[in-house]
């Protein structure tokens, strides 16, 4: 009966999925460590040891392009490829060549534009610093990565498609459609690295944070949110909360996030309308990100008890709840009198922290831990493990939020002091010395977090080699046995 | 009646609706701003007409590709907003106009450092030079990193021309033929307004693509930036951005009521 007990394990491509899942890990350690080391640059300016390829500037690139698109890029292939042969119950389209060709081209895309970056090769715009070869590149691994994943949908063995893969593939033609939009360039030589934008001033501006807003709403909600759908009512073991609930806030989520943008540009020399605009949209987007967060957390109805005893379940309600947080705090921060105080201060940064730390990884943390045992067929080598990687990263988000909500707000309220002479009560640098404290503290956050990704390395790494033991253990064996062991 | 069901069941159905769905902020927000006039304010000296609002000389352009490099703008704003604490500290807010040849803007988004978009004389090149060498010399509290290598590196020029094409054919006003710059009648018959004519005498002849090198090299040895006159380094150009950085738009000329008009 060896076919039918093969059968299973060659019905979905899982090779694509492992790969993704491991480069994602590695990519979340590297790029967070480069994190931890810039955060300490700015707390002690020595660690920049006059070496220009690892100065603040140029170095902070490298960390924002790793934990957004590597960490989380690679994550959500991983996912998403799962997501979709399970929930589509057909084997991902595109053979084995064409997934392997988004795996390697993304991450050879990646690596080449963070190494570019230390040595001085940017385009000078947030988010969207790779040259435009990379660029390039990009735009053609996504395209690939679409038709792979429509493709799969179109074969699918259900008649319904299941509501992860809408986030999915609303995050797919969303970030293609910024990703080509924003980068409109004109290389100054076909030869050389150096482009120069298509638009200039407040166009750009406008372009750019219509850009680096949905990279926020699509790349790390949106398709975070199809992560979500999938892994928490799996680990819950419940069905989704509301499906009528997940209709209204996917089709409220993907048409608001696209005017928020301008909110990143109040009290530029951008037109007020636009920005006003945003403001009106950013307030309206609470309504949809909370109808999902309730969807997530209410899917534990019943379940409850799991919050006490189930880490993995912990990493995602928790991970939900820092969504709802900085869902709430995003619109807060966008209205205009606030952002008078909060823009160009570090409580921006520790705005996007709770929700890159908070929401989107751990959210995949715990959809890695549900996943990784099942690719390999096996338990994951230490639970206890991931109860300590659970309270590192939470702990270190609390730290690291906290300290930026002082800086931030301390920075913004001396900045705009006056004395009784009315005068500017502090200058510049004085804020610089105050935020010294709060930087510190925020290392050592985001030290925490870091420690815990070791940790889940570590975790991750022992387990897969269990997994080649039992596997080599059972090859061993007389063939009759392997098939029962395999079957049950 | 319409049902979801049908989207739910239909990819394609599902692919068109949501591409509507997240087309339509950005198409009502980005596509007016190309449209509207005044987004971008004309700004002309009230005495000469000329427009003051100019692109950057091929020295200083070399200055910013620097300042991009170096990713100045992960700590600096260009971009000073209508308030009055930021009016006293770094001058009057920020125009449209101002940005206008930036490819790409560098309004910045977070302030660990100064905003710097009217820095431009405040400071002597010298102080500009020590600050960029060590920082902790001559602002102790900084936690700015140190720039020395600018000083060493000589500064490359040979694809200058190459830039500045690149920049005109993005829309910079940079002039290669003598229409471009003198002004006429185009070959189709149309009125073309020569460099001259917008941005004067003076400014017209840096703005020519064809004297780009040796314009940048006078203005490198008149304005002797890094305080070594022997060498041309990428220090020069540097400063030399760092230093025409908001000067362009001479603010005493016009009524304090002026630019509110166009906000």
């Amino acid at each position: 009966m060896a076919h039918v007990a093969a059968a299973p394990l060659e019905q979905y491509n899982y090779d694509i999925v492992k790969k993704f899942t491991i480069v994602s890990i590695i990519w979340g350690v590297l790029a967070m460590l480069t994190g931890v080391y810039i955060a300490s640059e700015l707390a002690w300016p020595f660690l920049n040891f006059d070496i220009a390829q690892i100065t603040f500037g140029r170095l902070r690139p490298v960390h924002t392009s790793g934990v957004i698109f590597g960490f989380g890029g690679n994550a959500l292939f991983a996912t998403s490829y799962y997501v979709v042969q399970r929930t589509c119950q057909v084997r991902l389209a595109g053979g084995r060549f064409w997934p392997e060709f988004t795996f390697w081209g993304w991450n050879i895309a990646l690596l080449v534009a963070g190494i570019g970056y230390m040595f001085g090769i940017t385009q000078g715009r947030e988010y969207a610093e790779p040259e435009w070869y990379v660029d390039i590149a990009i735009a053609v691994v996504w395209v690939i990565y679409f038709l792979i994943f429509l493709v799969t949908l179109v074969r699918r063995n259900q008649p319904h498609i299941y509501v992860a893969n809408w986030f999915f593939m609303a995050f797919i033609l969303a970030t293609a459609l910024l990703h080509i939009f924003n980068n409109l360039a004109v290389p100054v030589s076909f030869t050389g690295a150096q482009s120069y934008s298509l638009f200039s001033g407040v166009q750009d501006a406008m372009t750019q944070w219509w850009y680096g807003h949905n990279a926020v709403g699509f790349f790390l909600t949106a398709a975070f949110l199809g992560m979500m759908y999938y892994f928490v009512p799996k680990q819950a073991g419940r069905p989704i909360y509301s499906y009528r609930l997940s209709i209204v806030h996917f089709w409220a989520l993907s048409f608001m996030y696209m005017w928020v943008g301008t909110h990143h540009l109040h009290w530029t020399a951008i037109p007020d309308w636009t920005s006003s605009l945003a403001a009106v949209f950013s307030i309206l987007l609470l309504m949809p990100s909370w109808g999902g967060m309730i969807n997530g957390i209410m899917t534990l109805s019943g379940a409850w008890d799991k919050l006490r005893t189930d880490p993995i379940m912990m990493f995602m309600i928790t991970a939900l709840s820092f969504y709802g947080m900085s869902t709430f705090e995003g619109p807060m921060m966008s209205l205009k009198s606030v952002n008078a105080l909060s823009h160009y201060t570090d409580w921006t940064v520790g705005h996007v922290h709770s929700g890159a730390l908070g929401w989107v990884a751990m959210i995949s943390i715990g959809s890695f831990y549900h996943l990784i045992p099942k690719l390999w067929h096996t338990r994951l080598y230490s639970e206890r493990l991931v109860f300590v990687h659970f309270f590192l990263a939470t702990l270190g988000i609390i730290l690291y939020i906290t300290a930026m909500w002082i800086a931030g707000i301390g920075q913004g309220l001396m900045l705009r002091a006056f004395d009784e002479y009315g005068n500017l009560a502090y200058t510049f640098i004085e804020t610089v010395t105050f935020m010294h404290i709060p930087y510190v503290t925020r290392a050592v956050g985001g030290l925490f977090f870091l420690s815990g990704m070791f940790i889940m390395a570590w975790n991750v790494w022992m387990t897969i080699r269990r997994a080649h033991q039992e596997q080599a253990a059972a090859a061993e064996a007389p063939v009759a046995d392997a098939d029962v062991a395999r079957t049950a | 009646m319409f049902k979801h069901e049908s989207i739910e069941t239909s990819s394609a159905l599902l692919v068109i609706l949501t591409l509507v769905a997240i087309s339509i902020g950005g198409l009502v927000e980005i596509v007016p701003l190309h449209y509207i006039d005044d987004t971008v304010e004309q700004v002309n000296d009230p005495e000469t007409g000329l427009e003051m609002v100019r692109p950057y000389t091929p020295l200083e352009l070399r200055g910013r590709d620097i300042y991009l490099r170096e990713g100045c703008y992960t700590c600096h704003s260009q971009m000073i907003r209508p308030f009055r604490d930021e009016d006293l500290r770094y001058g009057h807010y920020s125009l449209a106009a101002e940005s206008r040849y930036d490819h790409p803007f560098q309004w910045g988004s977070k302030r660990t450092g100064p905003d710097l978009a009217r820095v431009g004389g405040k400071y002597s090149n010298e102080w500009h030079v020590a600050h960029l060498m060590a920082p902790r010399s001559v602002v102790p509290e900084s936690i700015m990193p140190n720039y020395p290598w600018l000083q060493q590196q000589p500064l490359k020029y040979a694809d200058i021309q190459e830039r500045m094409l690149a920049l005109k054919r993005v829309g910079v006003p940079y002039s290669m033929s003598q229409l471009e710059y003198e002004g006429g009648t185009a070959e189709d018959g149309s009125a073309v307004t020569g460099n001259l004519k917008t941005f004067g005498p003076d400014v017209a002849p840096l703005l020519d693509i064809n004297q780009a090198e040796a314009n940048l090299i006078a203005q490198a040895e008149r304005g002797n930036y890094d305080g070594d006159p022997a060498r041309l380094t990428e220090m020069d150009a540097l400063v030399a951005y760092l230093q025409m950085l908001g000067t362009l738009v001479d603010f005493k000329k016009f009524d304090e009521d002026h630019f509110i008009q166009a906000r």
